[in-house]
């Protein structure tokens, strides 16, 4: 496979959230402004590509039996960092991301690459598919911050784009808005995929039963 | 006294750790298809998340804030919580085999839930005291129990329901999760 192929297999094939439905609890939890969707998409991409790069330039020296601890404390480390710097430069965000900086550490994705990709690959594919898979994440983010966002506040970035006389929807703002905007999201994309399928072809695709088991056995 | 079963209550219904706060959502949608192994998860981190708590509470305070690395924090954490739920494992494996059979498969995926982390995270930045910290982690459990097993219960029933394909699966799960979220927002104003 080429380079290109695992970058942009991240973006859309496989995207970490829309496909995977991997990094649920983040999903849900900051997408209430792109603002915060695009600092946790940038936070969580760069503890991403460290991690996949230091795993796999170490990948020949970790033994196989404690691979996991030894992952967890490197990806806990990049995230410390990440912290750190948010702390130092960007206070805002870091106060308006709060406890899902350090909870990056249990973000399935990270741990997910580490096991499936960057453990087997040399550097420079371990790198292009932690840029890929960030990039596909926090697009995904993005997405689902704009629905929220434009819809529970009438905003997108701080700016208003609604007119002034219609009513926003606080619900979208609140927990409920999320669960339901991730639903509603994941539906459509299985509707367009179905479509498509059946267009293409009478093979049908029922994504749906296996997706659901998949956060549970990569957890 | 009054203290603490405030902060349970507030735990289980007001904040509830899944449904409002986001925590734990990863196992809660992948092992909510049976009402019995809902019950085995809930179990399970009921009893990982207090122990944890407690020992993150007691490492916080003894070790981390004592030699001034609180900047360590996260790694110290997590290093505690997956080596506590090996040593359950082992411990429960020896001594209570019926208990290690039921609840068994769902340890080692407890590493991994970010309700464990997060909670003793919370602690910490509330600034609890241990009885608070105690408090606080067996409303949390609790509170993940309660969303599992109502959520499974009603996943049961939607299994036999005639859904729209594209619908099918996790997006109508989460649709009811939206709507469960709602009821619990009823809770908002009872302290």
């Amino acid at each position: 496979m080429n380079l290109f192929q695992e970058f942009s297999k991240g973006i859309v094939r496989e995207n970490p959230l829309f496909r995977l439905v991997l990094g649920m609890c983040p999903a849900l939890a900051i997408t209430t402004s792109v603002n915060n969707a695009l600092g946790m998409g940038v936070a969580f991409t760069s503890v991403l590509i460290a991690s996949n790069i230091v795993i796999s330039a170490l990948r020949k020296l970790i033994p196989d039996s404690i691979r996991i601890p030894c992952y967890i404390v490197i990806i806990a480390s990049f995230v410390t960092v990440t912290e750190m710097v948010m702390h130092a430069y960007l206070p805002d965000l870091f106060e308006s991301l709060g406890i899902f900086i350090p909870l990056i550490v249990v973000n399935c994705i990270i741990l997910g690459r580490a096991e499936a990709f960057a453990n087997k690959n040399s550097i420079i594919p371990s790198f292009v598919d932690g840029i890929g898979m960030g990039i596909g994440y926090t697009l995904a983010l993005t997405i689902v911050a704009t629905i929220r966002e434009v819809l529970g506040a009438g905003t997108f970035l701080g700016y208003p784009v609604m007119s002034a006389s219609a009513q926003s929807a606080l619900i979208m703002i609140l927990p409920p808005g999320a669960f339901l905007t991730l639903g509603c999201t994941l539906a459509f994309i299985n509707m367009m995929q179905n479509r498509k399928a059946k267009k293409s072809s009478d093979f049908k695709v029922r994504i749906t039963e296996q997706q659901v088991a998949q956060p549970f056995s990569s957890n | 006294m009054r203290e603490m079963i405030l902060i349970i209550i507030s735990a289980v219904l007001i904040n509830n750790i899944v449904l409002s706060q986001f925590l734990g959502v990863c196992p809660f949608l992948g092992v909510s298809k049976k009402l019995s192994s809902a019950i085995g998860m809930g179990a399970a981190v009921i009893f990982v998340l207090t122990l944890s708590s407690l020992i993150t509470w007691v490492v916080q305070i003894f070790v981390l804030d004592k030699l001034g690395i609180g900047y360590l924090q996260t790694i110290a954490f997590i290093l505690v919580i997956a080596a506590l739920v090996q040593f359950v494992e082992m411990v429960m494996k020896k001594n209570t085999p019926d208990l290690y059979k039921a609840l068994g498969v769902y340890l080692p995926l407890i590493t991994t839930n970010c309700a464990v982390l997060g909670v003793a995270i919370i602690n910490i930045q509330k600034s609890y005291t241990f009885m608070q910290t105690l408090a606080n982690s067996i409303g949390n459990g609790i509170g993940f129990t309660l969303a599992l097993i109502i959520f499974a219960g009603i996943r049961e029933r939607l299994e036999e329901a005639d859904v729209p394909m594209s619908l099918n699966g996790l997006p109508i799960a989460l649709i009811t999760a939206a709507l469960m979220s709602i009821s619990f927002l009823g809770f908002t104003g009872l302290l």
